[in-house]
């Protein structure tokens, strides 16, 4: 049985299981993950850490892939 | 941190992995590091441990358990400070990988073609839909169209309807006539065919058209439909997820960065799998795209070699040969075709990163131009995604890579001298 | 291609490009030939800082005269050139640094360039992740940024408007100038009476024996990070650290660009000729600008790569005649090409045209160093 982790993700809790990345999290969440320098809202499009069309501010971290980045306890997100 | 290994495996896909088995058979150090959470690459993402026991993937990660490899997993390799040094970045740590051998096993990425709408959250790869599903997405009910060309779409149609979603096509865009000597010279491979009943199988409901391709999708804050043009016809399909990949194209920036000889877009390499550096050694998809048999005799081939067992390796060679065969039929196969080279218009975006237009870019004579001018490639993914689809379209090619091949962090472009000095304290676990 | 012109400019760096549109604005045909493509070398490789420097009289008078061509041309130039005057601040650490911000106001202010003393508190002020304390700085207010090679081809742009006729030629590798002909490898010759080098740090290929040697440089560029940086940021500390001497050395030197990117510099090395990354310089910069922007370290670098800068011994450029009569040097800009490509067409094409010049050509004529290149003076100042 996987554990539950909780996350935040735009100051809104989510729960996800263990195991789940954050930008599967934040697809959850029907969220795009970005904004492109144009103005387009982005999500990921490679979801192998190649593409940079999933990076979030993550715990402060601003430009933080999230396709390869497991979710953590109490992970703030920011979708940007 | 700095560690040494007889042998280093970059990537930890199944040539990787059975690279790793293979160097670390007569009692070498060896190390396995890859990007990723967990090992697997992209095809065994999420399998190991976790398959039927007596599965092919099975049997490896036994193997890969049984062997005295060190797994350095979530540690992307983004510099090569000096000749026998990899340097890898994980949250702002650095680590030191020394080597007396390297194998690149670095695999493939899926090739993306620009098209109207292409940008639009929810259209993605066909693997990359795989992986999200994998890493958490719920697809249960959800409305897909898989398009692009290769064999991985079917495997992910497959996937995905396991996995609960409504699959509504897949889209292929070779045509019937080219599949056709593919399909036929499976026979000539069994173990093909019964992979690719199984994936048949499962999806034995969901249309499977030829000449068929994305032309446009649409929707608002994300995607709404796809426009699709299946043998002239033009269809137009709501969907929640467009999973989209026009094939492979090799991983070959840590390769180039190294100095290895490229051609083609793929490493060169000699019979032993060693590329122009002779200490460095390449295996699986980098070499050429080929598919998992090619990859796992490659990758032991590699390994053998590496630890000194080439009478071993030698006899790895006819197997070799017959997927070489393999592979070269399936480039054949799902060879793109000139259609897709009228896919953007001027307006449709080729640079994601800078968000740059397929019409700015092509007024230049070359990509170092066209980067140089637009910005077009000088984004954090440094010209992957971008660059890939314009060799496609334009037969554009530069290939120059530079440090780091990675976005890394400014600290950890430190030389390892003055790290050492304030790591000194530093002994952590990878 | 038609195989005579008024004129032939060899490179389309951005000293080539200001020549191109200097003298096709003065109603000569012109060709420009090169190899790679338009701002591709040094151009493509430097920050594009324009700056006034006050090193000598001579280097003054071209960068302010050449920062005021800037700003005219400044309303016109389109948004990819990314022209934005940031100001520069020369950045005090210490007291004696202080005293240098103090005759560099003086400098300035006695020849009409706009400066304010910064104290510890404004600078903080003005750039808040600057570490503290530092002692302050001297704000050179007009200094301005720029992206390098889409400000050359703005100029190669604006050139062939002025002059239809214009000829731009790239991928041609020139093997030969002199006599009135230009020699392409492929063997086509074209004649023209007045031949223009302004190759960089390549120039001694096509003019054997002039004074220019490769100086490597290294720049990393950043993710975006709007608003971390305002000015352009250069340490005064160079004056104490090996910067101007044989040494290879490091300085702190970074620049904001419009896109919220960082450019992190500056190193200099002596008799590297190999264009790859050098590691241990590329680390010694970093930790050279930690030590004024702790903060550095925590951003996201997307690429480093290297450049040569054309040298010279006395830090002038080379601008004007040869021996060969048809053969003219717009070289040897070393790290100020940007700033000083507009000055260093317009003199030239005053000299070419007989026109009076704003400032005197004679500190940069490449005779200067001709009698004296076999002279130890002239090679203890290379090498000092």
């Amino acid at each position: 049985m996987r554990e539950e982790i909780a996350i935040q993700i735009n100051g809104i809790t989510l729960t996800v299981l263990a195991g789940c990345t954050v930008a599967s999290a934040i697809g959850i969440s029907d969220l795009a993950c970005r904004t492109s320098v144009g103005g387009q809202l982005r999500g990921p499009l490679c979801a192998m850490g190649i593409c940079f069309e999933c990076r979030a501010m993550v715990n402060g971290q601003p430009h933080t892939r999230t396709c390869q980045l497991l979710c953590e306890p109490d992970m703030d997100i920011h979708t940007t | 941190m700095t560690r040494h290994f007889d042998t280093l495996v970059v990537g930890s896909g199944p040539a990787g992995i059975s690279a790793a088995i293979c160097a670390a058979e007569d009692g070498a150090e060896v190390g396995l590091v890859d990007d990723n959470p967990s090992a697997g690459g992209q095809i065994w993402r999420e399998s190991l441990g976790k398959h039927k026991p007596l599965s092919n993937v099975a049997k490896w990660h036994q193997r890969l358990l049984a062997a005295q490899v060190v797994s350095l997993q979530g540690w992307p390799v983004f510099d090569h400070p000096s000749a026998r040094t990899l340097r890898a970045e994980r949250g702002g740590k650095v680590i030191d990988l020394q080597f007396e051998n390297l194998i690149l096993a670095t695999g493939a990425r899926e090739l993306f073609l620009p098209f109207p709408g292409w940008t639009l959250p929810n259209v993605m790869g066909a693997g990359a839909l795989q992986a999200m599903v994998k890493g958490g997405l719920p697809v249960t009910g959800k409305r897909v169209v898989i398009a692009g060309s290769g064999p991985l779409l079917l495997a992910v149609a497959a996937y995905l309807k396991s996995a609960g979603a409504e699959v509504i096509c897949i889209c292929e865009q070779a045509s019937f006539a080219q599949l056709m000597p593919f399909a036929l010279a499976l026979l000539s491979t069994p173990a093909k065919i019964e992979e690719g009943l199984h994936y048949r199988g499962s999806t034995w409901k969901i249309p499977f058209h030829t000449s068929a391709w994305p032309v446009e999708a649409n929707g608002d804050q994300q995607l709404r439909d796809v426009t699709l043009s299946i043998r002239g016809k033009r269809k137009t399909i709501n969907c929640d997820y467009l999973a989209c990949g026009f094939h492979l194209v090799p991983n070959t920036e840590v390769a180039a960065l190294i100095g290895c000889d490229r051609q083609s877009g793929a490493i060169t390499v000699n019979e032993w799998q060693q590329t122009s550096i002779s200490n460095v050694y390449c295996a699986g998809e980098p070499t050429g795209i080929g598919g998992l048999e090619l990859s796992l005799i490659e990758g032991q081939i590699a390994g053998l070699v590496a630890s000194g067992q080439k009478e071993k390796a030698r006899s790895l060679f006819g197997q070799r040969e017959k997927w070489r065969r393999f592979a070269s039929r399936l480039s054949k196969a799902f060879a793109l075709r000139t259609e897709l080279r009228s896919l953007p218009d001027d307006t449709t975006l080729l640079c994601r990163c800078e968000d740059v237009s397929y019409g700015i870019v092509r007024q230049h004579r070359s990509w170092r131009d066209a980067k140089l001018h637009t910005r077009c490639g000088m984004g954090p993914c440094q010209g992957r995604i971008c660059g890939s689809a314009a060799e496609f379209l334009l037969g554009w090619n530069d290939g120059l890579v530079r440090p780091p091949v990675f976005p890394a962090l400014i600290s950890s472009l430190v030389s390892s001298q003055a790290h050492a000095q304030s790591e000194m304290q530093n002994t952590q676990e990878v | 291609m038609s195989g005579s012109f008024d004129a032939v400019v060899t490179g389309a760096g951005i000293v080539g490009a200001a020549c191109a549109l200097e003298l096709a604005s003065a109603g000569m045909h012109v060709a420009v030939i090169e190899r790679r493509g338009i701002g591709s070398g040094a151009t493509a490789a430097g920050m594009g800082h324009i700056v006034v420097m006050d090193d000598s009289e001579a280097q003054f008078a071209l960068t302010s005269y050449s920062q005021s061509l800037w700003q005219t041309l400044a309303p016109e130039l389109p948004a990819s050139v990314e022209y934005e005057r940031t100001g520069t601040i020369w950045v005090a650490a210490d007291d004696e640094e202080m005293a240098e911000v103090h005759r560099k106001l003086a400098f300035y202010t006695a020849r009409g360039i706009p400066v304010e003393v910064l104290d510890a508190q404004s600078l903080a002020e003005a750039e808040p992740n600057l570490r503290r304390p530092l002692a302050g700085g001297l704000r050179v207010i007009s200094d301005a940024v720029l992206y390098p090679p889409c400000a050359a081809g703005y100029l190669l742009e604006k050139a062939k408007q002025e002059q239809p006729a214009l000829e731009l030629i790239l991928g041609q590798d020139v093997a030969a100038i002199g006599s009135g002909r230009v020699v392409l490898r492929d063997g086509t010759q074209i004649h023209s009476p007045i031949i223009i080098n302004a190759t960089g740090s390549f120039a001694p290929e096509l003019t054997p024996g002039i004074a220019i040697k490769k100086r490597k440089g290294h720049l990393i560029i950043t993710d975006r990070y709007p608003d971390f940086l305002h000015h352009q940021l250069v340490e005064l500390g160079y004056l104490k650290s090996a910067h101007s001497s044989t040494a290879d050395s490091v300085a702190f030197n970074v620049q904001p660009r419009k896109t919220g990117q960082l450019l992190i510099g500056s190193s200099r090395q002596y008799g590297a000729e190999n264009s790859g990354i050098d590691r241990d310089i590329v680390s010694a910069m970093i930790e050279r600008a930690a030590l004024y922007m702790p903060q550095l370290a925590n951003l996201s670098a997307l690429r480093v790569w290297s450049g040569f800068r054309a040298a010279t011994p006395d830090k002038l450029p080379l601008i004007g005649p040869t021996e060969d009569v048809s053969v003219f040097l717009a070289t040897g800009h070393e790290g100020l090409g940007i700033t000083t490509s507009l000055a260093t067409a317009r003199l030239l094409a005053d000299h070419l045209l007989g026109r009076a010049s704003a400032i005197p050509l004679d500190p940069y004529l490449p005779s200067r160093l001709v009698n004296d290149s076999a002279s130890p003076s002239t090679v203890e100042m290379f090498h000092a």
